[in-house]
């Protein structure tokens, strides 16, 4: 019988599981994870689990799930190797042959070379989430080292828990990598109305037990110190396999590693863009769970169309849902509508389109790029208010 | 106890008990009820947790979230005025006996 085998039980290898029975798959799937318990997503990790969620809201899906579609899951079982010479991975003990594998490794926390850096906590996994959950209590001092999507969710929990919080970041702007400059202004703005400290341009310079102080000298008194300086996906697997590794373990457009039998998606895959051709890599759900349906396409009924999702992502921060349709580069200009909605353009086409709790323009750019008829300013039926680059 | 019907397309129904303050959707995936995904886990982005609800219970599962009808535009499954996204359906004592129709895959 033929065998799939997926390394890495996250958001994108649950997916690549589930969507190979849907669409027919009749052979082996194994679900191999080194984290305990079940398959779990992650966002709620910074939002809704830190204030009062459980843990059995964060599973994927229940154990039954999982036998009755036949996916032997193996958690807590760390694979250390992939050899591609005889097809076959190993972990503690046992070989494991396959006929397709799918490295679904995600991404793990970034921890820059920094003095002190082991006072500082991590928020990627259920693990991290709980310990922090339960230092959130009688109003501590909390520190974010980084003003990204993450360190922002967490900032903007732990006010609304009444804890005392001060956010800085090293880039002059908040989530600079992801948004453009006027949805970064409204979000400083946003988190400052909260009674959040945010602190721009400074990146830190050293970590202690009472806090950590800034390259411009300032010094931060905090209980709990969060660093969420961004990840690296995780391809040392994939690397010492000899797959071509760059910023993330490289696919082609059907999601293929260099080698036929062996796919890569999500956090860890470095991928073409389909509008620009240039390699991606993407940490969203979104790219998780459409990377895997498309690779479980292709396994189980031989798809042969390239990869064309297009790319979305949210972030909660208060009561404010930031919602991203599309891809900017770091040089795409910015053009901000009357109502608030960011267009962000390469030339003249509309690469990515920001908004903050306005779904239906959300909406309107997601089908609208889907449908492959470049958008225009006029869908979003507004004159241009102003125009910032 | 809640008791929530799901009907598939084919007519084959299933009762689940559900837990209050659950939402409909994850009281589907904690039952394992076909036909609902949920890829965005209950954030409002993904309408792979479409569903009908039918006229009469209509009034007792509340009024759609704001956005919820732009997000069901984009459902890749028929749309009706009975469409609801389930995540945004919050399970009280009120919603004993829902029944819940799963819409088909377009081909
Ligand atoms: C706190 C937080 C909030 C987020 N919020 C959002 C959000 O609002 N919206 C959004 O779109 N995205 C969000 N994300 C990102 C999203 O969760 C990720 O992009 C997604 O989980 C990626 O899925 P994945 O399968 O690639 O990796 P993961 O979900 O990280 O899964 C990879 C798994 O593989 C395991 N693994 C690695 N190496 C091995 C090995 N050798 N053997 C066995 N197992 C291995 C890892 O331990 C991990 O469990 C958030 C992430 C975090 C951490
Ligand atoms: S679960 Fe994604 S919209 Fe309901």
């Amino acid at each position: 019988m033929e065998r799939v085998v997926i390394i890495g039980a996250g958001q994108g290898g649950f997916q690549a599981a589930a969507s190979l029975r849907q669409e027919g798959f009749d052979g082996e799937i194994l679900l191999i994870g080194d984290e305990p318990g079940h398959p779990y997503q992650r966002p709620p990790l910074s939002k809704a689990y830190l204030k009062g969620g459980t843990v059995q809201a964060l599973s994927l899906r229940p154990d039954s799930f999982f036998e009755t579609h036949k996916i032997d899951l193996r958690m807590g079982c760390w694979v250390r190797a992939i050899d591609r010479a005889n097809a076959r991975v190993e972990i503690d003990g046992e070989q494991i042959a396959y006929d397709h594998l799918i490295i679904a490794t995600g991404a793990r926390n970034l921890r820059p070379q920094i003095a002190g850096l082991e006072h500082a906590v991590g928020l990627r996994t259920l693990h991290d989430a709980s310990a922090i959950k339960a230092s959130l209590v009688n109003g501590v001092r909390v520190g974010v080292i980084g003003g990204g999507f993450i360190g922002l969710e967490f900032a903007a929990v732990a006010r609304e828990l009444g804890h005392s919080v001060t956010v800085a970041e090293a880039a002059p702007r908040l989530m600079a990598r992801a948004v453009s400059e006027p949805m970064s202004a409204r979000f400083a703005e946003k988190h400052r109305e909260m009674g959040t400290d945010i602190l721009l341009s400074d990146g830190v310079a050293e970590i202690d037990a009472a806090g950590f102080t800034l390259a411009s000298g300032r010094r931060i008194d905090s209980d709990l110190t969060l660093l969420a300086a961004g990840v690296v996906p995780n391809v040392e697997l994939a690397k010492l396999a000899g797959l071509q590794v760059d910023n993330g373990i490289v696919v082609d457009e059907m999601l293929v590693t260099s080698d036929p039998v062996i796919s890569a998606l999500g956090d860890c895959a470095a991928f073409p863009d389909p509008v620009t051709g240039r390699s991606i890599r993407l940490e969203s759900v979104q790219a998780a769970t459409d990377h895997a349906r498309m690779i479980a396409k292709r396994i189980a009924k031989g798809a042969d169309t390239p990869y064309r999702a297009v790319p979305w992502f949210w972030s909660d921060q208060a009561d404010w849902k930031l919602q991203i349709a599309g891809l900017a580069g770091p040089t795409d200009t910015a053009e901000e509508l009357a109502d608030g909605t960011v267009l962000r353009f390469c030339g003249s086409r509309i690469t990515a389109v920001e908004t903050i709790n306005n779904a239906k323009a959300h909406m309107t750019a997601r089908k609208g790029m889907a449908s492959g008829v470049p958008l225009t300013r006029q869908q979003f039926n507004i004159t241009p208010a102003e125009v910032l680059v | 106890m809640v008791s929530i019907t799901f009907i598939q397309p084919d007519g084959a129904a299933q009762t689940v008990q559900a837990t209050l303050g659950d939402s409909v959707m994850q009281t589907a995936l904690n039952n394992n009820i076909e036909g609902i995904f949920a890829e965005c886990g209950g954030a409002m982005m993904c309408a792979t947790c479409h569903c009908y609800i039918d006229d009469k219970w209509a009034e007792k599962t509340g009024d759609k979230s704001d956005g919820e009808d732009d997000m069901l535009d984009c459902a890749e499954t028929e749309v009706t005025d009975a469409s609801r996204l389930t995540c945004q359906i919050k399970v009280t004592d009120a919603l004993d006996g829902l029944v819940v129709r799963l819409p088909s895959e377009l081909a």
